[in-house]
């Protein structure tokens, strides 16, 4: 039953939560704005809010100066391809501990998750040396693998904590009508577990996208991201603040309106599958 | 209910992943360990050879250390109390009937999609900058005089930055935590006439412990790494110098491949200290 | 999953990821890591050019200069062979070179007129005698101010000024509520910003940052005199934040008409005389740094960009071309065709300073000045062992320079006192040289 509520305290709770909310977000969107200005109007003082002259100019000087397409390509390839192949190695990993678990299975857990507590820097020079012997520098192969290691963790983890809500009694009258185990998993388990599946990957998604420095350490024009390519934009001579809004703004547009349209299975993602 | 057969068809499915993990923690922590024991100065000849601890002793001894692991602690846990506690603020207050909740809550989720490298530029320039970041513009308008965040307050605006980018995942799980809290129950207290700080003391705070857990566990395991926001912001100047900046300085600045990566080992060391610490809280919240 | 599907995403994976490899098929194709300074961006713009008549490809990898430092040294120590060609200044060029890790550019065209390289910058960027890396532009240091303010004050520029003088004329020009500062310095940590900024005041002290055997000199009373004095002025009439404000930041600023005077790079003078950029584009006027009384050593350093090839590149005969094409009289002419002469980048040929259209630009004297009183065997009152100005060119330099000015830069601050700062500068300068075996 809904609790009853005045009018007047909506109205109170709504002016306040938004007010909130703005606040929150007004960083990016004055990125946005500022984007749109000239450079001089961006650094005007009294600051300008909103009655300037639009101009896409900023945009069309990052256009010409960078190949933007490129770095978007390579950013949805990594992205994208360092979480298929994780889901891949890790949904098997995260039914079994889910589904037979032993006495270790939390600590491997645990030992997984303490894995991404390397310091990077630390192991830059190893991992560099290994990727040239291995041909993988400046490779999309490479940072595929490099970000899907470094997020395995993060999915072995979350797929176990939706793949545990799944009740056993299921599975359990599956295998009583003779499924194998292959069946099990793919007709049974995994049509359950997609809503699950689909946060891991958002969630993953956008920890590759933004993750920023085995990207730009490991990369020189082939396999550069918009990490990359937003690191050409930081200091250069001269008044940049709306040229760096405008290239702040395309690196992360992509995500956000990716985050902004699934966002309830983002959510969800987010919990971790642990929060009901 | 399992049995022989599935437990070890379970390990042959665990094996990729459990192998990967190993391989890619192992490989370069054994050339890390190598590394550190040896004379390697890549400018200056290479490698030249065994040198036992000295660099472990040096690293552990330069005045920049402890400062540096006091700066890394405070970082995370500044961060956490912070995030931690707004976002509880924030989860109560959106969980509230409002008009246009949906909107509201993409506004706050947003600052969790954006690059690191991106936030730390546009807080640096855009906000913080002393002449004109939108914050001296404000201070001015007020009549102050405009701070220089970076210099004068480094490590509050550092924290600053790495706690607007980690509100929004606090917030969200909060938010979900509270939205599955019995309302009935809440109704109850309610109407018991129990005070508002008390129904969230003693209601609400239990309920959300887990989810709190969950929200240390996965922030300090991204907090203990933060390297973009100081390399972006201070070059760890001002106080600012975290352990995993120090390394970077020793491996990339000094180009002493040995010494960072004796660093490098201590930082794994602190790593799995708070590993450990943090294990053990969680392991008993998640066991329910 | 079945493996068939486990193999088919693998292997869609791996299409995926070939389809980088389609850049360098045929035709040829050179990587150039580069700095995201104007002139650098400028010549990116020109590369069409170059491939039209070459029909060499050029792929950009421009990284703010942090970036690109760690970017190149990772590369290039580790033989990672990332690059064709990369951008980078004088002080790396001699410590690779001599490591064998770069190609030596000792076979350049006759009409490439290699001797034509000013002298300064050629010895700057060779290793015993072997030229390393050619210079895209070269640079000193030199005073800019504002000739409206300082008329204002009533005070006039000599042409070699003196610190006490700018001092004085500083804080003469300070007008904080109308947002002027008199004077606009570095103070940035990190050995190539403020770092390398109070290195060439200290000189210009009468300072030394090690005395012959590598001992340390911090401590002495020349380096305080220094600290106390810049800190002191910028107290007076410096920008507030000024130990944040490196090269970009002061340009911003006084572009905007709030610094009376800024000392920096020779560079600079086309940014602050572009009308585009500059509110006070036609107010500015130059002078020689500056010197403290009784010292002939003055406050200017030598600085130069440039283009070197990564030994082990399977493209050297391209990579030069490049590199004739990009640091040739050519391109001089081909930038001051397009954009004017104000706009080609400076500093790095005598035929430049000869040519009169150029010598009507009105810093262009005031730069060779500069770069002609620029000594880098011979860069302090009392001897030290090493060469460079604003730095020394050692190996470990970068890494132990760069924690001295933060250091400094948290007595710029307030965060601690001169004394402090220089006492733990000269510990991390001692334990610096003696973990790399100088002492």
């Amino acid at each position: 039953m809904a609790r009853a509520i005045t009018p007047r305290r909506k109205l109170m709770n709504t002016g306040f939560a938004w007010a909130v909310g703005l606040l929150i977000f007004f960083p990016i969107l004055w990125t946005i704005l500022t984007s749109f200005k000239t450079e001089a109007q961006a650094i005007a003082s009294p600051p300008i809010f909103l009655n300037f002259d639009w101009t896409m100019e900023n945009y069309s000087i990052v256009m010409e100066r960078s190949n933007y397409a490129r770095f978007l390509w390579n950013s949805v390839i990594i992205a994208g391809g360092s979480t298929i192949l994780g889901l891949i190695i890790a949904v098997p990993a995260a039914w079994s501990m889910a589904f037979v678990p032993s006495k270790r299975t939390k600590d491997i857990l645990l030992w997984m998750l303490s894995t991404k507590m390397l310091p990077a820097v630390g192991v830059l020079y190893p991992i560099y040396l290994l990727f040239i012997q291995l041909g993988l520098l400046d490779s999309r192969a490479g940072l595929v693998i490099v970000m899907m290691l470094i997020n395995l963790p993060i999915i072995v983890w979350m797929l176990y904590t939706y793949f545990r809500e799944i009740p056993v009694e299921i599975l359990e009258a599956a295998r009583m009508d003779g499924a194998t185990l292959r069946e099990e998993v793919l007709y049974i388990l995994t049509p359950m577990a997609i809503p699950g599946i689909a946060s891991t990957m958002l969630l993953n998604f956008i920890l590759a996208w933004n993750e920023a420095f085995w990207t730009l350490n490991l990369t020189a024009v082939n396999a550069a991201p918009l990490t990359a390519f937003i690191a050409s934009y930081s200091s250069p001579e001269g008044l940049f603040f709306a040229k760096l809004s405008a290239a702040s703004t395309m690196a992360i547009a992509p995500i956000l309106i990716l985050g902004w349209f699934s966002q309830k299975q983002l959510v969800r993602g987010l919990t971790f599958g642990a929060v009901k | 209910m399992a049995t022989k057969a599935s437990r070890s068809a379970a390990r042959l499915m665990m094996a990729p992943a459990v192998i990967l993990l190993l391989g890619w923690m192992l490989v370069p922590l054994i050339m890390t360990l190598w590394f550190s024991f040896r004379t390697y100065l890549p400018l200056r000849g290479g490698d030249q050879g065994w040198t036992g601890f000295d660099n472990y002793v040096r690293f552990v001894t330069s005045s920049a250390f402890w400062p540096a692991v006091l700066t890394t602690l405070t970082i995370v846990l500044s961060v956490l109390i912070i995030t931690v506690a707004l976002g509880v603020l924030l989860a109560l207050l959106l969980d509230k009937p409002m008009w246009g909740q949906g909107i509201v809550r993409i506004l706050v989720i947003a600052p969790f999609f954006v690059m690191p490298t991106v936030s730390a530029l546009v807080w640096k320039n855009m906000f913080m900058d002393p002449v004109n970041g939108l914050f001296a513009h404000l201070w001015r308008f007020f009549g102050a005089e405009p701070v220089s965040w970076l210099s004068d307050a480094a490590m509050p605006a550092i924290i600053m930055i790495v706690s607007w980018q980690w509100l929004p995942f606090a917030t969200l799980i909060l938010l979900t935590a509270i939205q599955s809290l019995d309302s009935e129950q809440l109704e109850a207290a309610e109407m018991d006439g129990a005070p508002t700080l008390k129904r969230f003391y003693h209601i609400i705070l239990p309920h959300l412990s887990r989810a709190i857990t969950i929200v240390i566990l996965i922030q300090t395991i991204f907090l203990l790494a933060v390297f973009a926001e100081i390399f972006v912001t201070t070059g760890g100047a001002f106080g600012t110098r975290t352990l995993s900046y120090l390394i970077f300085q020793r491996v990339l600045e000094s180009q002493n491949i040995g010494l960072g990566s004796a660093g490098g080992v201590y930082a794994i060391i602190l790593a799995n200290i708070v590993a450990i610490f943090l294990m053990r809280i969680v392991g008993k919240n998640l066991d329910n | 999953m079945t493996r068939h599907a486990t193999f088919g995403v693998v292997s869609a994976l791996a299409v995926m990821a070939g389809t980088s490899a389609f850049a360098d098929g045929h035709s040829k194709t050179i990587t150039i890591a580069t700095v995201n300074n104007g002139d650098m961006i400028r010549m990116q713009g020109y590369t069409d050019t170059f491939t039209e008549a070459t029909g060499i490809g050029v792929e950009w990898v421009t990284l703010e200069e942090n970036v690109l430092r760690q970017r190149v040294t990772t590369d290039i120590t580790t033989k990672g062979g990332q690059f064709d060609i990369m951008t980078i200044g004088m002080y790396e060029t001699p410590i690779w070179g001599s490591n064998g890790w770069l190609v030596p550019l000792d076979d350049l065209s006759a009409e490439y007129d290699v001797d034509d390289i000013l002298p300064a910058m050629r010895g700057g960027l060779s290793h015993d005698g072997t030229l390393y890396a050619a210079p895209f532009y070269g640079e000193s240091s030199m005073i800019m101010y504002r000739t409206d303010l300082m008329e204002a004050a009533g005070m006039e520029m000599p042409d070699a000024p003196t610190w006490q003088f700018i001092r004085e004329a500083a804080a003469a020009m300070t007008d904080r509520d109308n947002e002027i500062n008199g004077i606009c310095l570095r103070g940035k940590a990190g050995w190539g910003e403020g770092g390398a900024f109070i290195n060439t005041m200290a000189n210009s002290f009468g300072a030394r940052p090690v005395d012959e055997d590598w001992n340390a000199q911090l401590d002495s009373e020349a380096w305080a005199n220094t600290l106390n004095f810049y800190t002191g002025m910028m107290e007076e009439s410096g920008p507030s934040g000024y130990a944040t404000n490196g090269f970009n930041e002061n340009l911003s600023l006084f572009n905007q008409g709030k610094c009376g005077m800024w000392i920096d790079a020779t560079v600079a003078a086309s940014f602050v005389t572009n009308p585009n950029d500059s509110e006070v584009a036609d107010s500015v006027g130059f002078a020689l740094a500056p010197n403290s009384e009784g010292v002939d050593k003055k406050a200017n350093w030598l600085w130069a960009w440039a283009l070197a090839i990564p030994a082990g590149t399977q493209q050297e005969a391209e990579a030069k071309q490049f590199i004739e094409w990009a640091t040739s009289k050519d391109y001089i002419e081909l930038v001051a065709a397009k954009e004017g002469w104000a706009n080609v980048p400076p500093g790095a040929r005598t035929s430049l300073y000869e040519n009169p259209d150029y010598q009507a630009v009105p810093f262009a004297q005031m730069t060779l000045d500069s770069i002609l009183s620029a000594d880098p065997n011979n860069p302090t009152v009392d001897p030290v062992p090493y060469v460079g100005i604003q730095f020394a060119a050692i190996p470990e330099w970068a890494g132990f320079w760069t924690e001295v000015s933060q250091e400094f830069s948290a007595a710029y601050a307030g965060q601690q006192t001169v004394e402090e700062a220089l006492a733990k500068a000269q510990a991390i300068t001692n334990e610096a040289l003696e973990a790399a075996g100088y002492k």
